[in-house]
């Protein structure tokens, strides 16, 4: 929430003494309100007034950072409750957990399966960002902090409640700012001090959001600034319940106690539940979930629908105007055209290659419009076609002059044969879901 | 500590559609289907009324459809009867509605005739007790003929017919009101031209209270991100006042997802994705389960995994 000039103004020494290079401190104000500068820049503020203005002006949602350098991951500082109102800054990190039941031997390898994981899908590389070990039992808690630390290239949770063993661990690993996960009631104090003497993020539970508020409040005051808000439900309505409260509490009521990103320890009898759960959750303001399975057929579903939630809608999705090459095409493959409108894009090129017919798809660039938006809002002509086959060399690659054209467009058929190369211009279906039929009775 | 008042207070509620008739009300359903009648926006229970639970309808077709194998053996064998295939809905995956679509009636497939469609309905009421939603193939002209037919041999039965668009509701509206059964109302993921539809069928007579709306359906990482955002905002609207929005809202899963790769390719070319046996029913289910959060109200849903996975979820939601 920014402040106006008139509070930043009340909490000036209001003598007017020049010394920040402005006439008067109003105009200093209004110059901080706007961002233009800092409070420091006032050599005559008082510490009560800096830190009131400074906490006031901090974001409702702080951003907490855990580990470092390139495998940072942030999260927080959002600032909606629905994505249609701005957009969802900072996807949900999915972190898998390394059970404390398994041996260093079986650690290793799992953190490296975890090292492995990536999806490439519509252009966007998906992976799991974190790595959570869990530090209880009997090993030496220092020397698992150190495996996983040596071996996952992930930014790492610590999970455990033994405050002993997580300050070894923590201690161990501090300078890969590792979170601690999770600190409640019975040890809050120790935790938050460890939290504070190490510099590394502190995950908080509580039973319900009264007492979360209050052990936040204890650990700020232990001297731990960033922190998360640890969940744990069987159902997961009680989860997107809370976390609901907690956005609310943040965004709309500026409630400083419950300001902060949180973290979900998925609780499910199987990888099909679990799959399900983290995908809910991911959706409705969870900003970390941990989970067990690393099998990919329960990663990928998570990991698409944090991409399609934290798509910013304000942003048309396009993908780059160029020729596509789908199924391995040769010189006498079709060739076809459509919109750089990533949606229509990605449905044609996803039923070419259901179709298994081996095509070119030419993408002309229509500005993030859909065919017929485009052709609506005069982002699409029959030149800009011809020009844009030119372009990319279209007329190269095949031997036959045979365009295939959406079904939306049939009035640019005359059009293209009249002006260009393209002399048999084929009007296909209206829609992508019709394509392999078409193509495989051409 | 103290924390601020968390609830909100919505002005509206949305509308509850019952599907189905019982032999008392003048049809011949053991069971019905009522859909909306939220305060609140999905699982809120902390501060409004969720009365009725999302409702799972099973996708049945009158032809095969060109679906993976891994969905088809999940069905099994009935996939090649209707009826046999909306009774095992029924029956083993426990589905609360059939949802029927005649996609044999298409000239490009079987070219059945609206008597024949007709005939496939009547047996399905024969042989199932729960509420049918019923379609035509998608080609205007034929379901012109199709869903008349369809919708005068379940008269009565307070079916949900799809579905009214902007060109054909005209259509449609004529039969439901003859028939006395409930209305789709469709838009091609545009929340005015949603909004719109809902204006026309007002405009010709029909009760709002007989609507529920369909944003077209997109796939898990298909548009996903469109249709969740029409449905979150067309909920919020409703609940705000807007009563042109205050419709429950149906997606039809089974009939999008398994067309899109990641749902219909397996490991062999997928290298590294994992069995397509685990990861097609495991793209439905979450599609579904995203859905829900956005303000869905009913599901189509068709492999009985995704099936069984949902209802659990829903369970747990609540
Ligand atoms: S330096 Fe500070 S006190 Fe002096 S005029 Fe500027 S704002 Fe006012």
């Amino acid at each position: 929430m920014a402040l106006t000039g008139m509070q930043i103004y009340k909490d000036l020494p209001r003598t007017n003494c020049k010394e920040c290079g402005f006439p008067t401190c109003m105009a200093f104000a209004m110059q901080v309100a706007a961002g233009q500068k800092a409070l420091t820049d006032c050599p005559e503020i008082s510490s009560d007034a800096m830190s009131n203005l400074s906490e006031a002006s901090a974001p409702p949602m702080k951003l907490v950072k855990i580990g470092t350098g390139d495998t940072a991951f942030e999260l927080g500082q959002e600032t909606v409750l629905f994505r249609h109102d701005e957009k969802f800054h900072r996807p949900c990190g999915l972190a898998i957990r390394i059970p404390a039941s398994l041996s260093d031997d079986e650690a290793s390898s799992k953190i490296e399966a975890v090292n492995a994981l990536n999806f490439q899908r519509v252009g966007a590389t998906l992976e799991p960002k974190l790595c959570a070990v869990e530090i209880e039992g009997s090993f030496d808690a220092a020397a698992r902090a150190k495996l996983v630390a040596e071996k996952s290239n992930k930014a790492i949770i610590l999970m455990g409640s033994d405050a002993a063993k997580m300050e070894a661990a923590a201690e161990a690993i501090k300078d890969k700012a590792p979170l601690l996960y999770s600190a409640d009631a019975s040890n809050i104090d120790a935790f938050a001090k460890i939290a504070a003497s190490t510099k590394v993020p502190l995950a908080v539970t509580g039973a319900n959001l009264e007492e979360l508020a209050e052990l936040i409040e204890k650990a700020k005051k232990a001297g731990a600034e960033n922190l998360l808000l640890g969940f744990k439900n069987d159902k997961i309505g009680d989860s997107v319940r809370m976390l609901t409260r907690v956005r609310r509490a943040a965004l709309k009521h500026k409630f400083r106690p419950l300001g902060y990103p949180t973290i979900l320890d998925i609780q499910a009898s199987d990888v099909e539940e679990e799959t399900v759960m983290s995908a809910i959750s991911a959706a409705k303001y969870a900003g970390i979930v941990i989970i067990d399975s690393i099998e990919p057929w329960s990663m990928l579903p998570i990991l698409t629908i944090v991409q399609d939630v934290f798509t910013d809608p304000q942003v048309p999705n396009t993908v780059e105007a160029k020729l596509y090459e789908i199924n391995d095409p040769d010189k006498n493959s079709p060739v076809m055209f459509t919109s750089n409108f990533s949606l229509t894009y990605f449905s044609v090129a996803g039923e070419v290659e259901r179709s298994k017919v081996p095509t070119y798809i030419c993408v002309v660039d229509t500005e993030g419009l859909g065919v017929l938006n485009a052709w609506a809002g005069d982002k699409i002509t029959a030149e800009k076609i011809v020009a844009t086959m030119k372009d990319q060399g279209v007329a190269d690659k095949v031997d036959h002059r045979k365009l295939i054209i959406p079904g939306l467009l049939p009035m640019f058929r005359a059009e293209i044969e009249d002006i260009s190369e393209w002399k048999e211009v084929i009007i296909g279906p209206e829609t992508a879901k019709e394509i392999p039929v078409f193509l495989t009775s051409l | 500590m103290g924390i601020p008042e968390l609830k909100e207070n919505w002005k509206n509620t949305i509308n509850e559609v019952t599907i189905g008739a019982t032999k008392e009300e003048g049809g011949t359903r053991c069971k019905t289907i009522t859909l909306g009648g939220q305060s609140t926006l999905p699982f809120l229970s902390f501060e409004g009324d969720l009365p009725n639970k999302p409702v799972i309808a099973g996708y049945v077709a009158d032809i095969v459809p060109d679906w993976p194998d891994v969905l088809k053996n999940a069905i099994g064998k009935e996939i090649n009867d209707p009826i046999e295939w909306a009774q095992k809905n029924v029956e083993e995956f426990g589905v609360e509605a059939i949802n029927m679509r005649f996609l044999g009636a298409s000239e490009a497939t079987k070219n059945r005739s609206p008597d024949e469609c007709a005939k496939i309905v009547e047996g399905m009421l024969k042989t199932v007790d729960v509420p049918l939603i019923l379609w035509g193939c998608g080609e205007e002209e034929k379901d012109n003929e199709v869903l008349p037919a369809c919708s005068h041999a379940a008269r009565g039965e307070n079916c949900l017919i799809g579905s009214a668009t902007e060109t054909n509701y005209q259509t449609v509206v004529a039969i439901c009101k003859a028939d006395k059964h409930k209305i789709i109302a469709e838009a091609p993921v545009d929340i005015n031209i949603g909004k719109q539809v809902n204006i026309l069928l007002q405009d010709a007579g029909l009760d709002l209270k007989e609507v529920v709306m369909l944003q077209t359906t997109a796939a898990l990482g298909y548009g996903f991100d469109y249709v969740y955002t029409i449905l979150e905002r067309a909920r919020i609207a409703g609940l705000q006042g807007d009563k042109l929005m205050a419709s429950p809202q149906l997606c039809d899963i089974g009939g999008e997802v398994w067309r899109v790769k990641e749902a219909s390719v397996d490991e062999d070319i997928l290298t590294g994705w994992g069995a397509l046996e685990k990861r097609g029913p495991m793209w439905e289910a979450v599609c579904a389960g995203g859905y829900l959060q956005a303000g869905a109200d009913l599901l189509i849903m068709a492999h009985p995994k995704a099936i069984k996975i949902i209802q659990s979820t829903i369970n747990n939601l609540l």
